[in-house]
């Protein structure tokens, strides 16, 4: 989704603007957004911070104040630095097969002339294809009982079991993660190559460059905003949007192997219901994402001329 | 082509369709595993090609026994999906046309307060606060709601914002003429921006749809009667790799009937769909 779209850079309009003079409609207008804002964003955020310092007993009867201890206890766990740990390594082997694998297609799409609009229709779909169900797919191609892949594995010699071992278990959904994400970075790197003007090529082959040094000298330099941009999309898919993936195919198991930050903010909440715990944890997962957020917006500021 | 390389050509297209390969496999190999029956697939390798019980799969996913997934029917957890689906799709461009058109067009006090109010939210995805959103779930009493499925979900800048910036280069000339006519807010919303924005609306619908039909987690939470699951959730709850009575060619069959309908989607607006991603993630 478009959650880390360029953010709104100029606030101010220019004098003339026209406007209508109506003074009591805007607020009309705004209200059901203004609405559902504040009662399921600001309301929850808000508890959220609010929890973080509160420690509540076993059954939930009182709680009391407790400030940063939270925090302290969060970072202190062993569980937690595994999942972050967990999350680093998940995030940059899914974000990088993505993104190296959509680029491949796209610079090949680019290349080729006749059919071009079939493998677009064809490479896009997965788009469609929810995480979970990408996961289950693919556990069910690799399960050790009856996935037919798992099965040709064990012929080769590999000893493939990813619900006992943590190594295969995170291939596993790092694969599935990457191989539903490979569509949207196709379609981006497509869409940035097709911008670069065709004269700034041409022209490196008259003086004698070929289709490799064309490639990294000027095509991929020019696509690095793209890139920038892609991977922090991914980085943030990783982060969120496969907490079905991992749910449905390992469960965060074995033994923790695969718990990234936001299986364990749900498994912390609603599983162990250690609330206090949990939202100190979506508290430092907020804070994550506004810097990657505001590390965008600085790079986004560069890219305004290609738009 | 810079110059004709037919090597290099044959080599782009030999990569093409080994990516189209590796992309269409696990959904080729569903579709095949939900055409046998389930002795085949229990025994691997499956074969590569469709079994013959393709139509008794599907006749018995759809309205065979009751009771397979906590007693719902794949008619009901689909229409469920389905009505999440075009909820937040419709709910939230309407939502946001409405106050991107505030935003743009209007001046009036506190604008620039509603505006962060409304932008801050594009950083922050529901997964980051889904404790505290279900706990407001639950004292609004909206567990197993379509609302508390729903407009939680709604509350994110991502198409008001791609209204913003699209209602900005409308030129000022145009709402001028509006007004020398005599139009006012609601002639020139109805009359102008609306057929200006047909592109945009269908591309974000498109977007939107996708987002609402693929949700997990969130459903996963607010749904505690088997009656309000989505077809996502219900296929999760259909799977036990531990346990050998998962009927697997009906897991199958029923993967394909969740991943049908937005397929057609994305592949039907695809011209809309892909200007719509590209432009609102610029």
């Amino acid at each position: 989704m478009a959650r880390l779209a360029a953010f709104p850079g100029e606030t101010g309009y220019p004098v003339n603007r026209v406007v209508f003079p109506n003074r009591v409609l805007p607020y009309f207008l705004l209200a059901p957004q203004i609405a559902i804002t504040l009662v399921f964003f600001f309301w929850p955020a808000s508890q959220a911070i609010r929890q973080s310092m509160l420690r509540e007993d076993p059954f939930g009867l009182s709680s009391r104040f407790v400030w940063f201890d939270n925090f302290r206890s969060v970072l202190a766990d062993p569980g937690y630095l595994n999942s972050l740990e967990v999350t680093a390594v998940f995030s940059i082997a899914t974000a990088t097969l993505a993104l190296v694998a959509g680029l491949l297609l796209a610079v090949m799409a680019d290349r080729v002339v006749r059919g071009r609009g079939l493998y677009r229709t064809l490479l896009i779909w997965p788009y469609a294809v929810a995480p979970a169900i990408a996961g289950m797919l693919w556990l069910f191609l690799f399960n050790p009982a009856m996935g037919t892949l798992a099965y040709l594995l064990r012929d080769l010699g590999v000893r493939w079991d990813p619900l006992l071992d943590g190594t295969q278990a995170m291939i596993l959904v790092v694969a599935a993660a990457a191989w539903k994400q490979v569509s949207y970075n196709f379609l981006f790197f497509l869409a940035g190559l097709q911008a670069i003007p065709r004269s700034l090529v041409e022209a490196a082959a008259i003086d004698g460059a070929g289709p490799g040094r064309r490639f990294w000298t000027i095509v991929f330099p020019l696509l690095a905003p793209t890139t920038f941009f892609l991977l922090v999309v991914n980085t943030v898919y990783a982060f969120f949007d496969t907490f079905g993936i991992i749910h449905a195919v390992t469960g965060g198991g074995p033994a923790r192997a695969t718990e990234t930050l936001v299986y364990k903010v749900y498994n912390d909440g609603f599983v162990n219901l250690r609330m206090g715990v949990s939202a100190a944890q979506s508290v430092i997962l907020m804070a994550i994402v506004i810097a990657l957020t505001v590390v965008q917006f600085r790079y986004i500021e560069r890219r305004v001329h290609y738009a | 082509m810079i110059e004709n390389r037919p090597l290099s050509r044959l080599m782009a297209h030999f990569v093409l369709v080994v990516g189209i390969v590796i992309v269409a496999f696990p959904i080729y190999y569903t579709f095949v595993a939900s055409s046998h029956p389930l002795r085949t697939i229990l025994s691997p390798p499956l074969p590569l090609l469709p079994g013959d019980r393709l139509i008794e799969n599907y006749g018995e996913a759809l309205f065979g026994g009751v009771g397979r997934i906590g007693g719902v029917s794949v008619g009901r957890l689909l229409f469920n999906t389905t009505v999440v689906a075009l909820a937040i799709a419709v709910g939230k461009i309407v939502i946001s046309i409405l106050s991107a058109y505030a935003i743009v067009f209007f001046r009036f006090p506190l604008r620039m307060a509603f505006f962060w109010m409304i932008f801050i939210t594009l950083m922050l995805p529901v997964e980051v606060r889904i404790v505290p959103t279900y706990q407001v779930i639950v004292s609004l009493g909206l567990i197993d709601t379509y609302t508390g499925l729903t407009l939680p979900l709604m509350a994110s800048a991502t198409a008001t914002f791609l209204f913003r910036q699209f209602f900005l280069t409308i030129p000022g000339e145009l709402v001028e003429a509006a007004r020398v006519d005599g139009a006012g807010p609601f002639r020139f919303f109805k009359d102008f921006l609306l057929p200006l924005s047909r592109t945009n609306i269908a591309a974000l619908f498109v977007i939107l749809f996708i987002y609402g039909w693929t949700q997990y987690l969130w459903p996963l939470l607010v749904t505690n009667d088997n009656q309000m699951n989505t077809i996502i959730i219900g296929l999760r709850k259909m799977i036990s790799f531990a346990d050998a009575d998962t009927q697997w060619h009906l897991v199958m069959a029923t993967a394909i009937l969740a991943l049908i309908p937005p397929i057609i989607v994305v592949v039907l607006m695809q011209r809309w769909f892909v200007k719509g991603l590209i432009e609102s993630e610029k």
